[in-house]
């Protein structure tokens, strides 16, 4: 049978959704990475355990929230506690497994930038929103999983600020891993030299096009593998999900790029 | 006890120019029938602090209100960026605005070390980031049992928070429910406090351990219907996510963001009118 037609959006999401497990305890960020988490919690993690920033615990929403504290989320949710419980003791205690995020630019080391874009810090030429939760998201989670589309802007070298600390650093615990989930295919940080590594390609994307939309000389895995493609129930249940949004809010929430 | 009042005269007492002031609501309950006023009344160089300054943070930056923000993320939820906040950083128009940026899990650490009477906060944060090089704010601290390092900033005393919540009694204890935010820490490390509200009632019926704020922790509270507008309140109204949305063409150029807040701010008196004068043209568009 052949696979079915997707859009590279569509991977994306699909990948990040597949990279969530089943009784996961998930911090959420607002976007694609909250698309991700609830696609996972539709289809292959049904017992996953969505936490908002916005102090909204066991999140179920019906529809993808279009701000991180939306009414949706409070009414689905198990519990509703407030911002300086959930980022005192729920995050910074060690209890989330997974912590999902975006990010405008990344580095090799997974190092996330939601500042600035060129400039300096003072006088920027373009400001970005901030550091919200992600600052302490990217050091208390046991795993951390970034989710953007790549390109030689948002690939780069040198981030022009370090907003989050990504893969490197002896703070967390050996086990600790970052997983970075593009348009192109999945890296993973390295476990040793905390640097990421292209360990899947998906469906059509060639080594050289992943190495083209990369700002440094990216490594590559001895065992690459590539992406399964999409099955058709998570594609059914992705589409159905950004046409219920978009039918309840009168806009996409796929294509919503704010934190 | 709290003192009920309208909301001209509740800010006209209490905001004065260069004041530290703090209006929270985490994309619920955001006091922007207060920010208008603040905006009427022309009140310049305060200290704005709040965790997500969104649009009403927007437009009295873009007012000339602020000479300083205290933030931990600034952008329109679910739309993008905030173009007047952009604009101020980036070109210091319509003066210049001073940053002091921090992540959320220490904003909310400040305000409850505020709200304790403890002069610093503790936050096991930062690890790797830029943000302690550019913000002199943020120190570390060893913990003295562990020896662990962790990151210590200052509490957080507003002169003045102002929140709204949904419903008020007649000697003005506060309930606020669903999501609340940081908005009880902001109220309680304040030295003086506005909550406007949906609806004042005889009798609260809030359930027990609810989030309720004792008359005498807030200095005024206005009754102000629809007061959270464009965001929402729970069990009262949805967010107005085809306003945040159209925020992002009114507020992109100058001119048409001071066009907008004359017309529907400045020649307004109050926030009823303020929403008539939306609903006008609204009426318009659609025919």
């Amino acid at each position: 049978m052949p696979d079915a037609p997707h859009t590279p959006d569509e991977i994306m999401t699909i990948a990040a959704a597949r990279h969530l497990r089943d009784c996961d305890v998930c911090f959420v960020g607002i976007g694609k990475p909250s698309a991700a988490a609830n696609l996972a919690r539709l289809t292959q993690a049904p017992r996953i355990v969505l936490i908002y920033e916005s102090g909204t615990i066991g999140a179920k929403p019906g529809l993808l929230p279009l701000s991180i504290g939306d009414g949706e989320l409070a009414q689905t949710a198990d519990s509703v506690v407030s911002v300086p419980e959930i980022f005192r003791y729920w995050l910074q205690s060690g209890r989330i497994d997974v912590g999902f995020l975006g990010a405008a630019q990344i580095d090799r080391f997974g190092n996330i930038n939601t500042t600035i874009i060129g400039g300096t810090y003072e006088k920027p030429q373009v400001r970005l929103p901030g550091a919200g939760g992600a600052p302490e998201i990217a050091i208390a989670a046991k795993r951390v999983c970034i989710i953007l589309k790549q390109s030689r802007r948002t690939f780069v070298e040198k981030v022009d600020f370090v907003t989050s600390c990504g893969c490197f650093g002896d703070h967390r615990s050996e086990h600790a891993s970052t997983t970075v989930i593009t348009d192109l295919g999945i890296f993973i940080s390295d476990s040793t030299t905390r640097e990421l590594v292209l360990s899947s390609l998906h469906p059509g994307v060639t080594e050289k096009r992943a190495r083209e939309a990369t700002g440094w000389d990216l490594k590559v895995s001895r065992d690459l593998n590539e992406t399964s493609p999409p099955c058709s129930e998570e594609l059914v249940v992705l589409r159905d999900l950004y046409a219920r949004t978009a039918l309840a809010y009168g806009t996409s929430a796929g294509s919503t790029s704010a934190e | 006890m709290a003192e009920i009042t309208s909301l001209r005269e509740a800010i006209t007492d209490l905001v004065h120019d260069g004041d530290v002031l703090a209006m929270e609501g985490f994309t619920h309950l955001i006091p922007f029938a207060a920010g208008h006023e603040v905006i009427r009344q022309r009140r310049k160089n305060l200290t704005l602090i709040r965790m997500t300054p969104d649009l009403i943070y927007d437009q009295m930056i873009g007012m000339g209100c602020a000479s300083n923000l205290v933030f931990s993320w600034g952008g329109n939820p679910g739309v993008g960026s905030l173009h007047r906040f952009r604009d101020a950083i980036q070109s210091a128009w319509p003066a210049p605005l001073h940053i002091e940026e921090h992540s959320h899990a220490d904003m909310a650490a400040r305000y409850q070390a505020g709200a304790s009477g403890l002069p610093f906060a503790v936050v096991r944060g930062y690890v790797g980031s830029d943000l302690p090089k550019f913000n002199p704010k943020i120190k570390s601290v060893t913990c003295p049992f562990t020896g662990e390092t962790l990151a210590a900033t200052p509490a957080l005393n507003p002169d003045l928070t102002i929140i709204h919540a949904q419903k008020a009694d007649f000697e003005g204890n506060v309930l606020i429910y669903g999501i609340i935010g940081i908005q009880k820490e902001a109220v309680l490390a304040a030295k003086k406090a506005i909550v406007t509200v949906e609806e004042i009632v005889e009798n609260l019926e809030a359930p027990m351990n609810s989030c309720v704020l004792p008359h005498w922790t807030v200095t005024y509270v206005c009754e102000v219907p629809g007061g959270a507008h464009p965001s929402y309140a729970h069990g009262y109204y949805q967010r107005d996510n085809a306003f945040c949305k159209a925020w992002d063409t009114i507020s992109r150029e100058r001119d048409s963001f001071r066009a907008w807040m004359t017309r529907h701010v400045l020649s307004t008196a109050d926030f009823s009118e303020f929403m008539r004068s939306l609903e006008s043209e609204k009426v318009k568009i659609d025919a």
